[in-house]
């Protein structure tokens, strides 16, 4: 996703949470392995996360931050431990939601007790296809099993297990957090009270789907992909990870938004040198999109969490196919925000469930965000997203 | 409801609307003919002395809020369309025991429901309710809204077909001093309760409320009850309405249900 525009808060002001450091939990191991949506079980399975503020006495002041496809458990704050890790990325700037996560922020630290985990598939600490199969001694690769969102869930929901959280005062996330976040109201309707979902529906469109295979095509023909077993060679897949990513950052924009932040101008020159390279504005900052995210993501981790995107479906999973029977699951207060510009998730779909939600009768508020940002709106429009979580969060609970 | 009404005996109000209308009449004969002195109109005008009623009292909350409140039946559901900042459907959730579900455009009036816990689905009502299913709710409101929508009729329409029971208030424009006001200054009228210009008045299509029961009727939706606003206060409806009524309320039924005809 872009680059917050906002100024970052360093991590001694009084609204950033400070330095952070990750926790990791093994969830399950060899005498006790974790089974599969898709079938068959995996482990060991281990889990990062990060946690801010404090537990409240009746523990029930936790809320579940879930991340989006290319993101990781590293929410808010300064990461104290990057040189060590070697996530030199987090150096310059906060977590992926500082915006949004602080004391005195929306989602208030002083309140709340905050938590978000890395999911499994990926590549920031929790168990994916980077790790060393314990089998073999190498690298899993593409010989990791498929995840799906509700491995996912069902993960997080035993990560709270071992935490003693048998109840979230709230789960949020968006797009691919946002599925996760609806998840999470239909799989456990019992265990959290307010779910918020931002710019995601009950599936990935068509087109999304669309999207997506040509962002795998690109890494699973780039001539270093090898099958997934690139790992200890000089240059892994990156053209075809890179080409992936810029695909989908232009999902991610809207025409509105490229016109407004890129326009047609020519990068750094006054007229066209009628080469390949990067004449445009716009191709710089996809060159640079695409140049960042190898450094810090997995071509495997991409295509397991691509393909996890894309098979999700509430209304199937849930309702047979039928969304609003899916729909009778919930229990929790339902808050759902599409963004006006949104192509991958776009409004239309998001309010679909919305409606669905109301037509079982459950008190559902939805809003669509005016912005001219795309998809990425929802974590750029942080003074309107900030100002609709802020009460939801606040607001007294409303019978069901 | 049985509204009464009440034969030879003039209210008080209505006696004082006559009274101006008379003078309106007059006023306007004379701007046709300066020369005219006496139009012989003010005769009509029985000198009893003028029972101007205590003005009306009315604070923020809206009165319809206060007949609604008591009329709904706890746990009943309830699809406010047009809910604006949520200030009802928060009381009757969190003080009826109704479950209701708003309806708003406005942003910043959503901003205010989601504060107040009110579950709100930001759409416009102008663009149709067909995504909700045939009476999915006891009760659907229109409070004040009719009159600035696009498609009144079909909101009407879908309104009666998604709740079992509408409700719905506008500012009735057959009201004695909109009638005067037009006549007098030959411009839109303005009250205190219709405040707008023509060019920035929220309220598109305006009608009576002999308008709304000449529809009704051949709609065959059904009165269940009806409240009044007038100068004296909120009552249940009196067949003098059109002309005294500032403001009305009507429950409303689609068809096959139990009818009272009130005009």
């Amino acid at each position: 996703m872009i680059p917050s525009q906002q100024k970052s808060d360093p991590p001694d002001s009084p609204g950033s949470v400070g330095w952070t450091e990750s926790a990791t939990c093994r969830l399950f191991d060899e005498g006790n392995p974790f089974p599969l949506e898709s079938g068959g079980f995996l482990s060991p399975v281990d889990m990062e996360y990060e946690t801010y503020g404090q537990l409240n006495a009746t523990r029930s002041n936790a809320i579940l931050i879930l991340h989006a496809l290319s993101g990781d458990a590293h929410v808010a704050g300064w990461d104290r431990n990057w040189k060590k890790t070697g996530r030199s990325w987090r150096a310059q700037k906060p977590g992926w939601w500082d915006a949004m996560v602080g004391p005195g922020k929306p989602i208030d630290t002083r309140r709340f007790f905050v938590l978000c985990a890395n999911v499994l598939g990926s590549c920031c600490g929790t168990t994916g296809p980077s790790s060393l199969n314990p089998k073999t001694g190498i690298p899993y690769g593409t010989r990791f099993p498929a995840v799906t969102v509700g491995d996912w869930v069902t993960l997080q929901a035993r990560l709270l297990d071992v935490l003693g959280i048998q109840e979230l005062f709230a789960v949020t996330g968006g797009s691919l957090g946002g599925q996760q976040a609806l998840e999470w109201a239909m799989a456990f309707p019992d265990r959290v009270r307010r779910v918020l979902v931002l710019a995601a529906s009950a599936r990935l469109s068509v087109q999304g789907l669309a999207f997506n295979a040509v962002g795998r095509y690109s890494i699973l023909q780039d001539p270093r992909f090898h099958g997934g077993d690139y790992y200890g060679e000089a240059q892994g897949p990156s053209s075809g990870l890179a080409a992936a990513r810029m695909l989908a950052h232009i999902t991610y924009l809207s025409e509105e938004g490229m016109h407004r932040k890129f326009g047609r101008r020519l990068n750094n020159r006054e007229s066209p040198e009628f080469s390949f390279g990067t004449e445009f504005e716009v191709e710089s900052y996809l060159d640079h999109q695409g140049r960042a995210f190898v450094k810090r993501f997995d071509a495997n981790s991409y295509l397991y969490i691509t393909r996890a995107m894309d098979y999700y479906d509430a209304s199937e999973k849930w309702g047979g196919g039928d969304l609003v029977a899916a729909c009778r699951r919930v229990r929790s207060q339902m808050m759902i925000l599409s963004f006006a510009s949104d192509w991958l998730y776009p409004p239309t779909h998001v309010r679909d469930l919305a409606l669905a939600l109301c037509r079982v009768g459950r008190p559902v508020t939805y809003v669509n965000v005016p912005s001219s940002t795309g998809h990425d709106a929802f974590l750029i429009e942080t003074e309107a997203v900030g100002g609709l979580i802020r009460p939801f969060l606040e607001c007294p609970e409303s019978a069901l | 409801m049985n509204p009464t009404p009440s034969p030879g005996k003039e209210s008080g109000d209505l006696h004082a609307a006559r009274a101006e209308i008379i003078r309106a009449a007059a006023a306007i004969l004379r701007e046709l003919d300066p020369s005219l002195g006496n139009t012989g109109l003010e005769k009509l005008i029985d000198r009893t002395p003028e029972t101007r009623p205590d003005s009306a009292p009315l604070s923020g909350e809206r009165w319809q809020d206060r007949v609604i409140e008591r009329e709904l039946a706890h746990g009943a559901t309830l699809l406010d369309l047009g809910c604006g900042r949520g200030e009802l459907l928060s009381r009757l959730i969190l003080q009826s025991g109704i479950r209701g579900q708003g309806v708003e455009l406005d942003s910043d009036s959503v901003v205010d429901c989601v504060r107040r816990g009110v579950p709100v689905l930001q759409m416009d009502i102008d663009r149709g309710l067909q995504e909700f299913p045939d009476s999915s709710f006891d009760y659907v409101l229109l409070e004040d809204t009719l009159q600035t929508l696009h498609k009144p009729l079909q909101v009407l329409q879908d309104m009666l077909r998604v709740g079992r029971h509408g409700i719905v208030s506008f500012p009735n424009f057959g009201y004695w001093r909109v009638r005067i006001s037009l006549a007098l200054s030959g411009r839109m009228p303005r009250t205190e309760h219709l405040p707008h210009r023509w060019y920035d008045t929220p309220n598109i299509h305006l009608f009576t409320l002999r308008d709304f029961l000449d529809w009704s009727e051949s709609a065959g939706v059904q009165l269940v009850s009806g409240f009044a606003r007038s100068e004296k206060g909120v009552r249940p409806l009196q067949p003098e309405d059109n002309l005294m009524a500032e403001e009305v309320l009507l429950f409303l039924c689609g068809s096959g249900k139990s009818k009272t005809t009130v005009i």
